[in-house]
C-alpha cells in the first residue's frame, strides 16, 4: 500500500517536473470573475505585466471557489499544477500536506513578511516554516450592516450588547419591516452563528471552534448559542430559504430589511447602490464581539514549478504583498489589507474601522479564523457544523439537541 | 461478429481478406478499450477507493479501513435524509410519469386532427435541461414572485402555496417539476408502443363486441408490456441519478431537506474532502441502479435466446 502510494506520488512529481513552462509567465487559477473583483485583480495583472511577467488567466467561477478547487484537483492529479491558485484557509493546508506547493521563503525573508502579517494568518500562509502562499486580503465576518433610517426609527442607537440587539430588532418588527434580512443557505446560517458564538466570549469561540473541545461544543453555552440563533430566526421573513446574500443586502439597502449579519463583502453592495457609510448605513461589529474579529482571507497559494518559472512566481508573490497593491485591491474589494502596516488613507469609514479592529484583535490575540468560511477547521468539520447549524436554523433541532448533535458530528468528522 | 471465411478469397489478397474479416473488430476496439478502462475500470477503482481512508485526492490515503466508510455513510444524517427523500421521490415520479404519459398517449392516439402539433408540445419539456426546468419552477413556486404572489394579486388574498419553502413539503415540489419534464417523453414511448399494436387484433376484438374500456385494459395495455418495462428502467435510473434539478431548484434546501443521494455523493467527495465516504456512496448508488437494470437485462437476454 505504502509503496503504491509512493509510486503514484513519484509519478505525479515526475510528470510535474517534465512539464514545460514558458519563462516569465504565471498561470493563475481563480474565481474572481464578477465586476469589482475582476477589476481588482486587473491591478495585479497590470503590475506584473509592467515587470515583464505575462499573466495566463484561468478563471473557474462559481460556488465560492468550490468549482475552482475541483478543477485544481484534476490539474494536480494530472501532474500539471498552475503556478498560483486562489485558495482559502484549510484548503491551503490540505494541499501543503500533499507536498505539491512551492517555497516563497527567499522573497518573504527579503521583504520581512513575518513582521507585518498577523500571526493568525501566517498559520495558513506558512507550512513547516515555509511561506507557501501570499495573502491578498482579510475579510472579517462578524459585521452587522444596518439601514440608518430603519435604525433611527428604532431608537437610533447602534446595539452593543445582545439585549440591545433584541430591543432594536423588536422595534424594527413593530415598525413593520423585516428586522433581519437573511438568506437561507448553509454558509449564511453559519456566518450568523459565528457571530453568535463569538458574542458569548472569545475564549468560548476558541475552545469550541478552533480547539474543537467536545465539552464546549456540547455544553451549556452552546445550548445558549443555539437559543440565540433560534431567537434571530424569529426576526427573519418566511421567504428566506435559498435567498442569495446580495439579495438580502438589497433588502437592507431598500429599507425593506433592517439589518444583515454578513462579512464585509456586503459593503460592496451598499457602495455600488450609492450608499454612504455613516449616513445611509451603519457598520458595527456583531453586538458583544467588539475587540474580537473572525476572519477569512483570500490567498494566492504557489505550487511547485521548475526553476525557469520560479522567478516569475516569486515576482508575483512580491507584487501581491506590496503595500500599494494591498491598498488598491482592498479598497475595491471591501476587505482590509493582509498586512497591518498599510496606510488607511484610501479607505472609507467602515474600511478604517475594519483595519483598526484587525490590528487590535491581532495584538490582543482575539483574531480567530471563521468557522463558516473554512478558517477554523478543515472542510469535513466545517460542513458537519453547517449541517447542524442549518438544521437548527430551520427548526429541525431544538437548542439542546443541536448542541449534542454538534459535539457528535464534529467528533465523527475529525477522524 | 465472427464472419465466415469468404469463399472467393484468393491467396494474393490474403491481407485484404484478413482486413475485411477483422475490420469490425478493429473499428470497435478503441471504443471497447475506452469503455473498459474509463467505465468499468473506474468503477473498480471507486470500489477500491471506498475501502480506503482517501481524503483530498485519490492518492491521499495510507491505509485500508474495511467497511468503515460505509458505516460512517449510513450513520450520517445527510445520507439518511437522502435515502428517505429518494424513497419519496422515485416511486411518485415513476408512477405519476407513467400514468400521465399513458393518459396523454391514449388521448393523442384517438386519431385527432392536430396531433402533429400537439405531440411536440408535450415532448418539448424533455428538450430543456434540468437546470432550466429547475430555475423556472423555482421562480414559479417562489411565494414572493411566483404562483402565490400572482394569485394574491388577482384578489384571492388568503391563497397560500409555499411548499418549496417548507422542510416537509419541498421534496414534493421536486416531484412536480420532474414529472412535468419527463411525462412527455414517457408519452412518446407509449405512443410508439400503441402504434406498434397490430390493428387486426383490435378489429377482431371490436367485432367480438369489446367496449373501448375493455379494449384498452384487456388487450392494448397488456400488449404494451415492453414499453412499460423500458419506461420503468429509464425513469428509475433518472430518479436515482437526479442531481441538477434539485441543485437548480432548492440547492438541497431548505436546510438539507431536499438532499438526494447524488448531491450527498458530490458533497462528500468534493466539498467535505472525504473521498473514501464519497466513493462508498457512489457504490451504493451503483448497487441501486444495478438492482433495476440487471433484472431487466436478464429478462431481455433470456427472451432473445428463446426467440
Amino acid at each position: 500500500m505504502r509503496t503504491l502510494k509512493k509510486t503514484l506520488i513519484a509519478a505525479l512529481a515526475l510528470a510535474g517536473s517534465t512539464a514545460i513552462s514558458v519563462a516569465a509567465e504565471v498561470e493563475v487559477l481563480h474565481w474572481w470573475t464578477s465586476g469589482g473583483e475582476a477589476a481588482a485583480l486587473d491591478v495585479l495583472k497590470k503590475d506584473l505585466e509592467s515587470k515583464g511577467v505575462t499573466w495566463k488567466d484561468m478563471p473557474v467561477a462559481g460556488g465560492g471557489g468550490e468549482a475552482a478547487m475541483t478543477a485544481l484537483r484534476a490539474r494536480v492529479t494530472g501532474g500539471n499544477a498552475p503556478t498560483s491558485v486562489q485558495a482559502l484557509g484549510f484548503d491551503i493546508t490540505d494541499w501543503a500536506k500533499q507536498g505539491v506547493v512551492g517555497d516563497l521563503n527567499e522573497t518573504a525573508a527579503a521583504e520581512g513578511w513575518d513582521a507585518v502579517v498577523p500571526a493568525a494568518l501566517q498559520a495558513f500562509s506558512k507550512h513547516d516554516g515555509k511561506w507557501i502562499s501570499a495573502p491578498v486580503n482579510v475579510h472579517s465576518t462578524n459585521w452587522v450592516w444596518i439601514n440608518k433610517a430603519a435604525l433611527d426609527a428604532a431608537g437610533g442607537k447602534a446595539p452593543e450588547t445582545w439585549d440591545e440587539l433584541v430591543a432594536v430588532l423588536d422595534a424594527m418588527k413593530a415598525n413593520g419591516i423585516t428586522p433581519l434580512a437573511h438568506g437561507g443557505q448553509a454558509w449564511q446560517d453559519a456566518t450568523v452563528f459565528d457571530g453568535v458564538v463569538l458574542s458569548l466570549g472569545a475564549d468560548f469561540y476558541k475552545a469550541a471552534f478552533i480547539d474543537l473541545d467536545p465539552a464546549a461544543l456540547g455544553g451549556e453555552k452552546m445550548v445558549e448559542a443555539f437559543t440565540r440563533l433560534a431567537k434571530l430566526r424569529s426576526y427573519v421573513d418566511d421567504n428566506f430559504s435559498g435567498r442569495d446574500w446580495n439579495l438580502a443586502s438589497a433588502m437592507v439597502i431598500e429599507g425593506k430589511g433592517g439589518m444583515q449579519m454578513m462579512g464585509d463583502w456586503a459593503k460592496g453592495e451598499f457602495l455600488k447602490a450609492g450608499k454612504v457609510p455613516g449616513t445611509d448605513f451603519v457598520c458595527i461589529r456583531f453586538p458583544g464581539t467588539q475587540g474580537a474579529v473572525t476572519f477569512n482571507a483570500d490567498q494566492f497559494m504557489m505550487f511547485k514549478v521548475g526553476d525557469d518559472a520560479k522567478a516569475a512566481q516569486l515576482q508575483m508573490a512580491s507584487s501581491i504583498m506590496a503595500p500599494s497593491f494591498q491598498s488598491a485591491f482592498n479598497v475595491v474589494k471591501g476587505s482590509v489589507p493582509a498586512r497591518t502596516d498599510v496606510s488607511n488613507e484610501a479607505f472609507d469609514d467602515c474600511g478604517k474601522k475594519g483595519m483598526a479592529d484587525l490590528a487590535e484583535a491581532s495584538a490582543s490575540g482575539n483574531l480567530f479564523g471563521s468557522m463558516a468560511h473554512g478558517h477554523a477547521a478543515p472542510a469535513a468539520v466545517k460542513n458537519a457544523v453547517y449541517d447542524v447549524v442549518t438544521a437548527a436554523f430551520n427548526g429541525e433541532l431544538d437548542p439542546a439537541a443541536a448542541a449534542a448533535e454538534l459535539a457528535k458530528v464534529v467528533a465523527a468528522a475529525k477522524q | 461478429m465472427a464472419a465466415a471465411p469468404s469463399p472467393t478469397r484468393r491467396p494474393a489478397t490474403d491481407h485484404v481478406g484478413w482486413l475485411q474479416d477483422n475490420l469490425p473488430k478493429l473499428v470497435l476496439a478503441p471504443s471497447f478499450a475506452a469503455i473498459l478502462v474509463c467505465v468499468y475500470g473506474f468503477i473498480l477503482f471507486t470500489l477500491w477507493l471506498s475501502f480506503t481512508n482517501a481524503k483530498l485526492l485519490p492518492t491521499d490515503f495510507d491505509r485500508y479501513v474495511g467497511l468503515a466508510n460505509y458505516v460512517a455513510l449510513f450513520e450520517h444524517r445527510n445520507w439518511r435524509i437522502s435515502l428517505t427523500n429518494l424513497a419519496i421521490f422515485a416511486p411518485l415520479y415513476m408512477i405519476l410519469c407513467t400514468i400521465i404519459g399513458l393518459g396523454l398517449a391514449i388521448l393523442l392516439d384517438q386519431k385527432i386532427r392536430i396531433e402533429g402539433v400537439l405531440r411536440p408540445i408535450y415532448l418539448y419539456p424533455m428538450a430543456l435541461s434540468f437546470i432550466v426546468t429547475g430555475v423556472a419552477w423555482k421562480w414559479f413556486l417562489d411565494p414572493g414572485i411566483g404562483l402565490e404572489a400572482v394569485v394574491r394579486s388577482w384578489g384571492w388574498e388568503a391563497f397560500e402555496f409555499r411548499w418549496i419553502k417548507n422542510n416537509d413539503m419541498a421534496i414534493y415540489t421536486i416531484v412536480i417539476a420532474a414529472v412535468w419534464q419527463s411525462s412527455g417523453f414517457v408519452m412518446a414511448m407509449f405512443l410508439a408502443g400503441l402504434r406498434g399494436i397490430d390493428n387486426e387484433i383490435l378489429k377482431a376484438a371490436q367485432i367480438d363486441g369489446a367496449s373501448n374500456w375493455h379494449l384498452y385494459t384487456r388487450i392494448i395495455i397488456p400488449l404494451m408490456r415492453p414499453a412499460f418495462l423500458s419506461a420503468f428502467v429509464v425513469l428509475a435510473h433518472l430518479a436515482i441519478k437526479t442531481y441538477d434539478l434539485v441543485i437548480a431548484m432548492t440547492g438541497g434546501g431548505p436546510g438539507r431537506a431536499t438532499y438526494i443521494p447524488a448531491i450527498a455523493m458530490y458533497d462528500f467527495t468534493f466539498t467535505r474532502q472525504s473521498m473514501g465516504i464519497g466513493a462508498s456512496s457512489a457504490i451504493i448508488m451503483l448497487c441501486m441502479i444495478a438492482a433495476v437494470i440487471v433484472p431487466y437485462l436478464y429478462s431481455e437476454l433470456r427472451q432473445g435466446r428463446q426467440q
